[in-house]
């Protein structure tokens, strides 16, 4: 599966190319490139309802473009969505913004159904995978019997992760993972985060508001103003004068001290 | 095709690992590791030297196994290029891994007894909070001669046009159908004593007594008595009921009330409809196939009613109204965390106020009887 589409480090593993979304008369997208490189965390911020998630949402080929390409390792998107969907499905994993895990099922079988749909195995194998998958993410195994309605939020952020890292992608989309967290599970997340993004050697494209976790652990950063994106190192973006990217990262600079890379020497 | 070769004798193993390891894998990786024999102990070597694109689900299987095979007595190592991931799942099996459940044996008599006392239990608290919710709805109809604000004019309106005027197509279809085969079929019986004319009183009767709010009281039931109990569970399932709560306001107010005044209203006019639709039915049938000409059908009719026969069946409508209405809505409320339950309670909104509306018709029957009404 890994073998079909290849990571070649030439290749970026997205490639977005005047993108256009509208939805009616409203244009979300106008003329949108985004490229992310293999194993980078690239944050994207924005506006509320700048199309952050319609972005996502296009790059997943689960929404088709109204102009533009998108490409994942060098594939159309569009393309392998319409010849093969299941091998694109199984090339990234995905969290939703509300999480999206299945309400009527434990956070055990949300694990399991990816892996019972692609790779039947014995109800034994398929119990020790969730039981592993909840231990990446630091969850308990009794908390795999739980119904997602019994969970807290954090809980159901890292059980989202948990089933997104089941068919062990290389490619990892994150739709505002901490949002709505205290600050504290937050951190947690971000240390989560970038603890398997070294371990699992992923890449991963995160959607975020939070500053914080921008700071911690994105190495660029595009952001989304008037329908385009500008895509920089968080320190170029600091220096940027852009009235809405200023205005966003106005409280951040004196954070900038302690930084990306500071924070890159603790965990990496 | 993978590859899982042991080697080795005594205490010196080495395990030869090739193939494709990655997850696409994982049935055949599987099937060979039940051929490696149990019971090893010393030193056991894993070579990964030859292994394609080991995953990370393959690799924690292998882990488990071997652990559960030697147990303590085999001391396992890795060598030629380990897949990246080894040491964090060697970190994790060997953290807090999580214990086997307890091993539960059949019911005992202990906990049958609980389970029953539990039941009853629950039962209990069930028909307490019924009568908790029917007090709720009491007290804010109450409150409404004092607050007039309190019958939110505009929600009942909607109400009113969803569960009533909405209605009017289905149950006047419905109710001169059924009225054109019951009248269809009795003239089969009756035409064979001569006795075509009582075919009018069979279907007057029974549409007027019976039928008219029976059947519209059903269709009802499966029209508004679903959609209350969704539209609030669905309102509690995103905290809105909570949010009216939380500004002061009543959802009881707010969402029963208008829903059960709506309905309490609405059927006994719908009643009204499927009645006169009834006896339209009857009519046509009477004519075509009976060749009653329809002033005759018309002045039979008369006759064949009695004061209270019309009155008989609408004064039920408000009651069974009342009944879904109540059903619906307190199920709706009953909708906590998940959408599982959101169409469990839907589904026993309908089938309950179904249910207790017939229930309810058998004891009107007894009544009227009783009282010779
Ligand atoms: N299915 C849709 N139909 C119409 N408009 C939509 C739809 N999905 C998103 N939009 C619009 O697109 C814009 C971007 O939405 P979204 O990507 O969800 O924003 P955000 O950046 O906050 O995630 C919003 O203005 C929203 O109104
Ligand atoms: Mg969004």
């Amino acid at each position: 599966m890994a073998a079909s589409i290849a990571a070649t480090a030439a290749v970026p593993v997205i490639r977005v190319r005047g993108l256009v979304s509208r939805f009616g008369a409203q244009v979300v997208h106008n003329g949108l490139d985004m490229d992310v490189v293999p194993n980078e965390i690239f944050g994207i911020v924005g506006g509320s309802g700048t199309g952050k998630t319609v972005l996502l949402r296009t790059i997943l080929g689960l929404r088709s473009p109204d102009a533009g390409t998108v490409e994942m390792y060098g594939q159309d998107v569009q393309r392998l969505a319409a010849v093969d969907r299941s091998s694109l499905v199984r090339s990234y994993g995905v969290t939703f913004q509300n999480g999206a895990l299945i309400s009527s099922l434990t956070v055990a079988q949300n694990i399991q159904l990816p892996l019972r749909e692609y790779y039947p195995a014995s109800e034994s194998t398929l119990e020790e995978l969730a039981d592993l998958n909840l231990a990446l993410v630091g969850l308990a195994h009794d908390d795999g019997k739980k119904f997602p309605s019994q969970l807290s939020g954090g809980m159901v952020k890292r059980a989202a992760l948990a089933r997104a890292l089941a068919l062990e992608p290389k490619l990892l989309f994150l739709d505002e993972p901490t949002a709505g967290l205290d600050p504290i599970s937050a951190a947690a997340f971000d240390e989560l985060l970038l603890y398997l993004h070294s371990q699992l050697r992923l890449t991963v494209v995160m959607i975020t508001h939070d500053l914080d976790t921008l700071f911690l652990t994105c190495s660029r950063v595009g952001v989304i103003v008037d329908g385009h994106m500008i895509t920089d190192t968080l320190d170029g973006l600091l220096q940027n004068q852009t009235p809405w990217i200023r205005d966003y990262f106005h409280g951040a600079r004196a954070r900038a001290a302690g930084g990306p890379a500071a924070a890159k020497d603790t965990h990496g | 095709m993978t590859v899982l070769e042991l080697e080795g004798e005594g205490d010196d193993w080495r395990l030869h690992l090739g193939g494709d390891w990655s997850l696409a894998a994982l049935t055949q990786i599987e099937a060979q590791l039940k051929h490696i024999p149990g019971g090893l102990h010393g030193t056991l070597v894993c070579d990964w030297s030859r292994a394609e694109h080991p995953g990370i689900g393959p690799v924690w299987a292998l882990l488990l196994h071997l652990t559960g095979l030697g147990a303590s007595r085999l001391g396992i190592s890795h060598t030629g290029d380990p897949p990246h991931f080894l040491e964090l799942l060697q970190k994790l099996q060997s953290g807090e891994h999580a214990a086997p459940a307890p091993i539960h044996d059949g019911p005992s008599l202990e906990e049958s007894v609980g389970k029953v006392g539990r039941w009853a239990v629950l039962q209990g608290s069930e028909a307490r909070a019924v009568i908790g919710f029917f007090g709720r709805i009491v007290t804010v109809f109450r409150e409404m001669f004092s607050r007039p604000r309190a019958l939110r004019p505009s929600s009942l309106a909607r109400h009113l046009y969803e569960t009533g005027v909405t209605a009017i197509p289905i149950v006047s279809l419905i109710a001169f159908l059924i009225s054109v085969i019951v009248a269809y079929l009795g003239a089969q019986q009756l035409s064979r004593f001569g006795a075509d004319i009582f075919v009018v009183d069979l279907v007057t009767i029974s549409v007027l007594r019976e039928m008219g709010v029976l059947l519209t009281a059903i269709i009802v039931a499966g029209r508004s008595g679903s959609a209350f109990a969704a539209e609030i569970g669905v309102m509690q399932l995103n905290e809105e009921t909570d949010a009216l709560r939380a500004m002061g306001m009543n959802p009881i107010e707010l969402l029963v009330v208008p829903r059960v005044l709506a309905l309490v209203i609405a059927l006994p006019l719908l009643t009204v409809v499927a009645d006169a639709m009834g006896l339209a039915g009857g009519g046509l049938l009477s004519l075509l196939n009976l060749h009653i000409p329809l002033p005759q059908y018309i002045s039979r009719l008369r006759e064949s009613l009695s004061p209270t026969t019309f009155w008989s069946g609408l004064i039920k409508a408000p009651v069974f109204a009342l009944l879904i209405a109540m059903v619906g809505t307190y199920r709706g409320m009953q909708v906590r965390d998940s959408a599982r339950e959101l169409g469990r309670l839907t589904t026993v909104a309908v089938v309950q106020s179904i249910f207790l509306v017939i229930l309810a018709d058998a004891l009107f029957a007894i009544l009227f009887v009783q009282i010779d009404f």
